[in-house]
């Protein structure tokens, strides 16, 4: 197995839609329109986003987004 | 209490005034500089856990171990007046999981990042009127009553459907629960500011209008909500929405005003607005303490921590002004860096509660200050900065008043 990106995923049941990781990584994220929590528009994205995204998961309030390695074999 | 707490040889009282706009007291800083967790007493003698490191201050308001239910006794009350019912019981600020996140749920649609932007012309707007305002009585103005206090009031009222005419009315009454000089008088302002919510609310289930609270109606016809919980949440949302914004916008003045290099690189557009803004949260930390929660269940922290146990009915508050200022998260945390653009501060707070209307108070304080400074280039303090008062009433760090010309 060989790491080839990042895997972004998030937890709606815990979001509370504070939209820090909206703003922290916007290419990514985004707040849906009906609840109001976060939606991921970019599930795999490229690995020059890795710093944005784990600042926006340090900075969720709500400790609702995951991040690993996207492995493939 | 435990006996740690009880037993604290030195527990420094808890809050102190600012006498600067912005530089906390001497006494947080000797505070900080002892670690992260310290024990302080509070104006009833009170001694609870003061937080002022930023990891520890995360940990801790993740940890569901800890109760914002201000209706009991363990909650640690910060001023006298807050001792009143009116500041006791406080929906979705003042509740816990299950019942916090119904609430929550419900408004989150209303306050997402999306919605908040929508609302930018109309914030727009309603800053550049007052602006008109300021520039036709000028060459000098209050910015407190003329700019601060009308903004947050402007947009609440716009954004929940309260009628603008009561505005007046809604700025004293909130401004009387929180900042009252004791229980009885923030009591009265409370019992006042429902009444006159209650009613409010009766209209809107009858024939809801297109605003927050006439939106919510349809959870009072469905029976999720009762008509009483809806008049509780508008009560705080009014609460939360206007002093802190308007508090605010006259500390990130003083503050751009007296550093006018990092001004003129925020007038040039050299730094991004939302960037400057972003420092002005973390510099300022309006609110002085973030959080203030009591302990459901022992915690027992590591050896980072000296091992100390955090006790069942301890009392916990964290120093957004020091967690703010962090050495380990900032460099040069005392200082003011326009371009610093740091999101990891506690000025909106952390965990379930953090502040609900982030968005909508970043988007108030862009509009702002961009208007103010692009509109009045030549803006200068109308007083001697050494003569500005600092509102000794309340909790809230802000100005009694903040005379400017240009």
């Amino acid at each position: 197995m060989r790491t080839v990106g990042i895997r972004v995923t998030a937890d709606r049941e815990r979001c509370i839609g504070a939209g820090l990781c909206v703003l922290t990584a916007p290419t990514v994220f985004e707040h849906d329109d009906t609840e109001g929590l976060v939606s991921i528009v970019d599930e795999d994205p490229p690995p020059e986003d890795a710093r944005d995204l784990k600042l926006a998961q340090e900075l969720c309030p709500a400790r609702a987004i995951r991040i690993e390695p996207n492995t493939a074999v | 209490m435990s006996s740690a707490l009880a037993d604290a040889a030195d527990a420094p009282s808890f809050p102190e005034r600012r006498t600067c706009p912005y530089h906390p007291p001497e006494s947080y800083k000797q505070i900080g500089a002892r670690g992260p967790l310290n024990k302080v007493t509070l104006w009833n003698g009170r001694r609870v856990w003061l937080i002022t490191g930023y990891e520890l201050a995360r940990t801790l308001l993740t940890d569901t171990r800890l109760s914002a239910d201000r209706t009991r006794q363990e909650y640690p009350t910060m001023a006298p007046h807050l001792e009143a019912q009116a500041a006791r019981k406080l929906v979705l600020v003042g509740e816990d999981p299950p019942l916090h996140d119904k609430h929550r749920r419900l408004l989150n649609p209303e306050f997402s990042l999306k919605r908040a932007r929508v609302l930018q012309p109309d914030i727009q707007r309603i800053i550049d009127e007052l602006v008109d305002n300021i520039l036709a009585i000028g060459p000098g103005a209050d910015l407190v009553p003329e700019y601060a206090m009308p903004i947050p009031s402007r947009v609440m009222s716009a954004l929940l459907g309260v009628p603008y005419e009561d505005h007046d009315f809604f700025q004293a009454a909130t401004a009387g629960v929180m900042q009252a000089r004791d229980q009885a008088q923030s009591q009265a302002a409370g019992t006042e500011l429902a009444q006159y919510l209650g009613k409010l609310v009766d209209a809107e289930v009858r024939r809801p209008s297109d605003g927050i609270v006439g939106r919510l109606t349809e959870h009072v016809r469905s029976g999720e909500l009762t008509q009483d919980e809806l008049a509780q949440l508008t009560m705080v949302l009014m609460i939360a929405g206007l002093e802190t914004t308007s508090s605010m916008i006259p500390l990130g003045v003083i503050t751009l005003l007296e550093h006018p290099e990092q001004l003129a690189e925020f007038t040039s557009g050299e730094v991004p607005v939302p960037t400057a803004v972003e420092e002005l949260l973390r510099f300022l930390a309006v609110t002085d303490f973030g959080a203030v929660r009591w302990i459901t269940g022992d915690i027992e922290l590591g050896p980072e921590y000296g091992d100390e146990v955090i006790r069942t009915g301890d009392g916990i508050v964290v120093s957004s002004t020091m967690a703010n200022r962090d050495p380990g998260v900032h460099h040069d945390p005392h200082e003011f860096d326009i371009s610093r653009g740091n999101r990891q501060h506690l000025t909106f707070g952390y965990g379930i509660h953090q502040c609900l209307g982030q968005n909508l108070a970043r988007l108030q304080l862009e509009i702002a200050y961009r208007t103010l400074f692009a509109r009045i280039p030549t803006l200068r303090l109308g007083i001697a900065s050494e003569d500005i008062r600092m509102r000794t009433n309340g909790t809230m760090q802000g100005v009694e008043r903040l005379p400017v010309e240009w």
